[in-house]
């Protein structure tokens, strides 16, 4: 066991998790787009980061990825991770601005303008699918093509492959295309035609990171 | 064939040390070289045709027993290509033609004569160098690695044996420990010469400290050396592979590895030629193998050309594409020293920190150390290139300012043009602006300035460079070359790209620049690798020194620099036009018309101002405004 601390409670985690693992255990919401429980962590979506506090420097990490250490400062919410989080979530809604998860992220940490060009992608590249087919399906048939911009979810030489069983995973899995934001008109690339129905409440074993929580306390992903 | 490689295999230091010998006894120290450069920049200039007419007209003068023709690595000069020195003397002779080959084997070689017209002029003294250490470029330099390159054949270990090579190595197997290189390496204060300065002797030592469970662990080099105009570990690997595989099996020895990998692009056939034909010889001699010169340690080194993905230069993604996954990084929490390649300790320096490593073993850390800054040593390559007028590879000790490489080595600025700003770092560094020229340059003082070191890439820029043009030419190089992994890189970049292409069209607004700013750190902070780490520098020092110029592009509509084509106009000066029609015969759009000694006009609305007219005008009239 280690010990560390998140957004000031000190507590212990098994070696070799994350920190991602260790808030949600406490019952700390970090929002997450590429990570998925059951997969291998892959830290592309960038937006669980979290400030890691060091003497000569913090720094932001992707919590997903970043495996628990003896003595970590880790703040999950500081304005810093705020306002870089919420500029990652007004990117990714700029290339799939039709995705309902992405949407209602935007809503829950309170942007109400999308500056970039929206430009519909279809596909925020979190590479789930590509995890989903390879670790859980042992098939193998989804992957990554291209890089930069021009990177994109596909099968080889774009033929359906043999090693496909039509499962249906990928789109099971899939941030962008489980459930389409129906919103006809975007406003500022954002639809808020579900913003946000939970009521503003005050956890009791909150330490001050202001996520929006129902009833039950800090909802867990 | 295999006879005779057993016949020559080395089986002792004690064999090793007869055979230098033996190749130095041989050779006649009296004997003319003449050394012409065979690197990239020279192959360019046709020294391939020239090495073979010196050759041919050698035999013509039946002087083959005087005099020895070497096709060698590059001595850096570029600008003044094909180069030639004749050894020992060091006559210096620059853009030779194969026509003044029979002049110089008659002239100098028989008669001892200068060529007066082959030799380099200072154009600001006037003066004629005659050797090469007197030339201003190579003057203020301290070529400890490209210093070697016009001494030896490339492809003749025979040649860097005699110039003392794999002495660093017998040193190194017969009287050191791995602790003690580990410790030497330590002292020097070698830092990794890829981009991110971490100190070598640290990494090696977490390296062979990590535990194997089958006690593999590889070395790597990284030749993937992707920087537009940057070709420093190109020459070295061309112009001295041995110096490149001896500091890569010192590291193997130390670190307890025995199987190393050069990452090279394919892009380089010569260094990937050059460096097989090496590893060959030195296998041959049983340098490279079992039991190397009977010392029990076993090493070999194996070739894998890139693609040509300028993110396979990242650690990381370098070692998921050895593997012959797609080449993208992954965080690295888990240092790639204790898994890296295959999952085990891996210990990865680019080309010019392992070139390094020979040297410091042989003159030791003491020495090592003398030279550069307190926290930056030794000697830094660097690929000097853009508006300036010594194109070329340079060394200088770390610490020298930006000054001293451009103006005294690089020779200022062509064509009476003023400095506006160096880029150093490669697409991922900075612009430094003119205030900053006494910036010495060592890894700490470059990142305080806003810059990085990268590998050494030096683009000089003058007063008609656009600096929101330039930011515009990397970030859309790294949004190509970006792997996509990530957010902030991926679709960050690109809406950098989008910003600033709206700059130079003269559609953003004030807010554009924040919007930049914001987007800029977010990406620097928040982006998995190194790249996206770095990417938006050049847009933030660019802003944070010429943010006037981005501003003139926003409030004023206008690009000082005359550059950006949306903002600018093509017009003809009524008074200096002589009515000649050249220009109105080089526009392909046709867009200027006129009468025979009257002044012409440029039709607005044909012109797509390629800017050929400007270029064609012999009287300066047409004007960019």
């Amino acid at each position: 066991m280690v010990e560390l601390t998140i957004d000031g409670v000190r507590t212990q985690a098994i070696e070799g998790t994350t920190v991602l693992e260790a808030a949600r255990d406490m019952g700390i919401v970090i929002p997450t787009l590429c990570y998925d429980p059951g997969l291998s962590p892959y830290g592309a979506c960038r937006v669980c980061i979290v400030e890691v506090v060091k003497k000569n420097g913090s720094s932001l990490e992707a919590s997903c990825t970043l495996p628990v250490e003896e003595g970590q400062v880790i703040l999950t919410n500081s304005e810093w991770v705020k306002r870089s989080r919420r500029v990652i979530v007004e990117l990714l809604i700029a290339s799939a601005p039709n995705s309902k998860r992405l949407q209602d992220l935007a809503a829950t940490l309170g942007i109400n303008k999308v500056r970039f060009k929206l430009k519909d992608r279809d596909c925020i590249l979190c590479g789930l699918c590509v995890r989903y087919c390879k670790e859980q399906m042992q098939a193998g048939a989804l992957g990554f093509v291209g890089r930069g911009t021009q990177r994109r979810v596909a099968t080889a030489f774009d033929e359906m492959p043999q090693e496909c069983r039509n499962c249906g995973g990928c789109e099971w899995i899939c941030p962008v295309c489980e459930r389409a934001c129906t919103a006809g008109n975007l406003v500022d690339g954002l639809c808020g035609a579900c913003q946000n129905p939970v009521p503003v409440e005050t956890c009791p074993v909150c330490t001050g990171c202001s996520e929006s929580v129902g009833p039950h306390g800090h909802r867990v992903y | 064939m295999i006879l005779w490689v057993e016949m020559n295999r080395l089986n002792s230091v004690q064999e090793f040390e007869e055979l230098r010998k033996s190749i130095v006894d041989s050779r006649d120290p009296n004997k003319l070289r003449i050394a012409i450069c065979a690197g990239s920049g020279c192959l360019a200039y046709g020294c391939v045709p020239l090495v073979a007419a010196f050759r041919d007209e050698v035999d013509k003068q039946g002087i083959q027993d005087r005099v020895e023709v070497r096709a060698t690595g590059c001595p850096g000069f570029c600008e003044r290509g094909a180069l030639l020195t004749i050894f020992p003397q060091g006559i210096f002779y620059q853009r030779v033609k194969i026509e003044d080959v029979p002049e110089i084997i008659t002239e100098t070689i028989l008669e001892g004569r200068i060529i007066d017209r082959l030799l380099y002029v200072d154009p600001a003294s006037g003066e004629k160098s005659v050797k090469e250490a007197d030339v201003p470029f190579y003057r203020k330099q301290h070529r400890l690695l490209l210093g070697v390159n016009n001494k030896i054949d490339p492809n003749s270990i025979e040649d860097y044996l005699a110039n003392g090579g794999y002495s660093a190595l017998a040193k190194a197997l017969l009287q050191m420990s791995s602790d003690s290189i580990i410790d030497e390496i330590k002292r020097s204060g070698l830092r990794g010469r890829g981009g991110g300065g971490f100190p070598a002797g640290s990494k090696w030592e977490s390296c062979r400290n990590a535990p194997s469970s089958n006690g593999v662990r590889y070395v790597i080099c990284n030749a993937d050396e992707g920087d537009p105009g940057a070709y420093m570990d190109r020459s070295l690997l061309e112009g001295n592979p041995h110096g490149v595989i001896e500091g890569m099996m010192i590291g193997a020895y130390a670190i307890a590895s025995s199987e190393g990998y050069v990452y090279v692009r394919h892009e380089y056939p010569l260094a990937v030629q050059n460096l097989g034909i090496a590893l060959e010889q030195a296998r041959a001699y049983g340098l490279l193998g079992k039991n190397i010169l009977g010392s029990g340690f076993d090493f070999d080194i194996n070739i894998s050309r890139g693609g040509g993905a300028f993110i396979c230069g990242e650690s990381t993604a370098l070692m998921a594409s050895l593997e012959g996954k797609i080449g993208e990084p992954r965080a690295k929490h888990i240092h790639t020293v204790e898994s890296g390649l295959n999952g085990k300790p891996s210990n990865l320096n680019n080309v010019e920190t392992w070139a390094n490593v020979p040297m410091i073993i042989n003159k030791g850390a003491d020495w090592y150390s003398q030279i550069g800054t307190e926290g930056s040593k030794g000697t830094k390559v660097f690929s000097l290139v853009g508006k300036i007028n010594n194109t070329g590879l340079v060394e200088v000790p770390m610490g020298m300012t930006l000054r001293e490489i451009v103006y005294d080595i690089g020779g200022g600025v062509p064509n009476g043009k003023r400095f506006k700003a160096v880029q150093t770092g490669g697409p991922s560094g900075g612009c430094i602006p003119e205030g900053l020229l006494d910036l010495p340059v060592d890894f700490d003082r470059l990142k305080e300035a806003g810059s990085i070191m990268g590998s050494g890439g030096m683009i000089v820029m003058d007063e008609d460079t656009c600096m929101v043009d330039v930011a515009k030419y990397f970030v859309r190089f790294l949004t190509e070359e970006s792997c996509g992994k990530c957010t902030p890189c991926r679709e960050g970049l690109d809406r950098m790209l989008d910003i600033l292409t709206d700059v130079t069209e003269g559609k953003a607004t004030l807010d554009d620049i924040e919007l930049l700013e914001e987007l800029g750190n977010v990406i620097k902070d928040t982006s998995l690798c190194a790249l996206g780490g770095t990417a938006p520098n050049p847009v933030l020092s660019t802003l944070r020194y010429f943010r006037d110029e981005y501003e003139a592009h926003i409030r004023e509509h206008r690009c000082p620099a005359g550059v950006c084509k949306a903002l600018i106009t093509f017009t003809i000066d009524e008074e200096a036009c002589t009515g000649c029609g050249v220009c109105a015969r080089q526009c392909p759009q046709e867009a200027i018309s006129g009468e025979k000694k009257q002044p012409y006009v440029i039709d607005q609305g044909l012109c797509i101002k390629c800017g050929l007219c400007q270029e064609s005008c012999k009287f300066d009239a047409v004007i960019v405004s």
